[in-house]
């Protein structure tokens, strides 16, 4: 069911997908905290250009802050030209072994539920891939051999792209693997009034429920293919099981849509926007721009997007 | 002086008449055969339903157990590595359809090189 703010117009020429409708004024509510995880299921379906899209055309009169959870290969910062005002590392703890205390008796290997560690008769051998920061064996060993020291696995930056929009990403160093933790430090220094956007990874796995975790709603979005549709599923059944009320953004539309379309109505997902297979989009996120900020006619569907959000929110 | 060893085989069953298993970290039975008492023990592998962390937990296991050499097909990184550092010599066994009994037969003719 769509939100009572818009109506869809039909056109031969699928530039006008839909058009708001404004029912009361456009006050902007000072005191709103807003948290909205953009996700998908399936990659490349155009969760980072919805979410710098919707953070861009709401900063123009509320304050935004952009998070950039998609650790692994962050990409927001690509869309604006500032650098970043502040830096900081993620580290987790990990077991450092003293060996000349150490009676090698084995006791915090066999602990070890990550095959982390292993003792030889005359050596103990740590993989730090394996381990996730448990701090089991530092308290099982009876030597008091095992002391927690911290290794750096990511790096967090702040960027001021305007008095009303940052850009908080997060980036887990490669080869390692604690997606999580980058992801829940990277939130945690994005805690500042107004809106907060997270854009997910794609998929369904630990680091998009960490970036779930405390949203008010998700936006999902998706394409027209069948591959788009049978991600979306899962990704519902994530966001449902998680009790966070979703919408959905048809992204990369044929205009038809039928089948995705007829899965949003039969489990009652509201179809905020659609939003066309068109060149001259894919042009200009392509390049970098954003469609909201070259022209003011999507600045304007991405505000109502966002208010589609808060309906959406209070009506539950 | 005393050079009895202690040699591990991947098994898909406990019995030495049982199919040799061509992985190291999730095969789900470990043989151990001692050349002194030339006897062979099956031991269930604690670590092969893991989730991750399979392969330094089986060498742990072989280690515990006093092996020193393992022979086998494939071996992941990590195993590997770990097999290194507990100073356990890896053999390569690759023979198709081999029972743990021809296994510890080539080994004994000393057919088998180093992984």
């Amino acid at each position: 069911m769509p939100s009572k703010h818009f109506s869809r117009v039909n056109s031969g020429n699928s530039d006008l997908p839909f058009s708001y409708v404004p029912e009361t004024s456009d006050n902007i509510d000072d005191t709103l905290i807003m948290k909205v995880t953009v996700a998908s299921g399936k990659g490349g379906t155009g969760k980072s250009m919805v979410a710098a899209n919707l953070a861009w055309a709401l900063s123009e009169t509320s304050p935004v802050t952009l998070v950039d959870c998609d650790v692994e290969e962050p990409n927001l910062h690509l869309f604006f030209p500032q650098d970043p005002i502040e830096r900081e590392e993620v580290t987790v703890p990990v077991p450092s072994i003293d060996l000349d205390r150490c009676t090698f008796c084995g006791d915090c290997a066999g602990f070890c539920a990550y095959g982390a560690l292993l003792v030889t008769k005359d050596r103990v051998l740590f993989f730090p891939d394996l381990c996730h920061s448990c701090g089991g064996c530092s308290l099982i060993c009876l030597a008091g051999a095992i002391k927690e020291t911290q290794r750096s696995i990511g790096t967090l930056t702040l960027r001021h792209i305007s008095d009303r929009l940052h850009i908080v990403t997060g980036t887990l160093q490669e080869g390692d693997v604690l997606a999580t933790k980058v992801i829940r430090e990277a939130k945690r220094i994005a805690e500042r009034p107004g809106w907060i956007v997270y854009d997910a990874s794609p998929g369904t796995s630990c680091p998009v429920v960490e970036t779930l975790q405390g949203s008010d709603l998700c936006l999902l979005v998706t394409e027209s293919t069948p591959f788009g549709l049978h991600d979306l599923e899962l990704a519902y059944s994530v966001t449902s099981y998680m009790g966070i009320p979703s919408g959905v953004v048809i992204n990369l539309s044929d205009g038809r849509d039928k089948e995705t379309r007829a899965f949003c109505e039969e489990k009652e997902i509201p179809v905020f926007a659609t939003i066309p297979f068109d060149r001259w989009i894919a042009h200009v996120q392509g390049v970098g721009d954003l469609i909201s900020r070259r022209d003011s006619f999507w600045k304007d569907r991405f505000i109502a997007l966002g208010m589609a959000c808060c309906s959406r929110v209070e009506e539950l | 002086m005393d050079n009895t060893r202690r040699i591990c085989i991947p098994s898909s069953g406990p019995e030495t008449g049982d199919l040799v298993d061509d992985r190291f970290g999730r095969a789900p039975f470990f043989m151990i055969y001692d050349t002194g008492t030339k006897k062979t023990e099956g031991h269930k592998n604690p670590a092969c339903d893991g989730m991750g962390g399979v392969g330094p937990k089986a060498a742990q296991f072989l280690i515990t157990h006093g092996v020193t050499v393992l022979v086998a097909e494939r071996v992941g990184g990590n195993a590997l590595e770990a097999l290194k550092a507990g100073g356990i010599a890896v053999l390569l066994f690759d023979k198709k359809g081999a029972t743990v009994g021809d296994a510890i037969e080539a080994f004994l003719q000393g057919e088998l090189g180093e992984q």
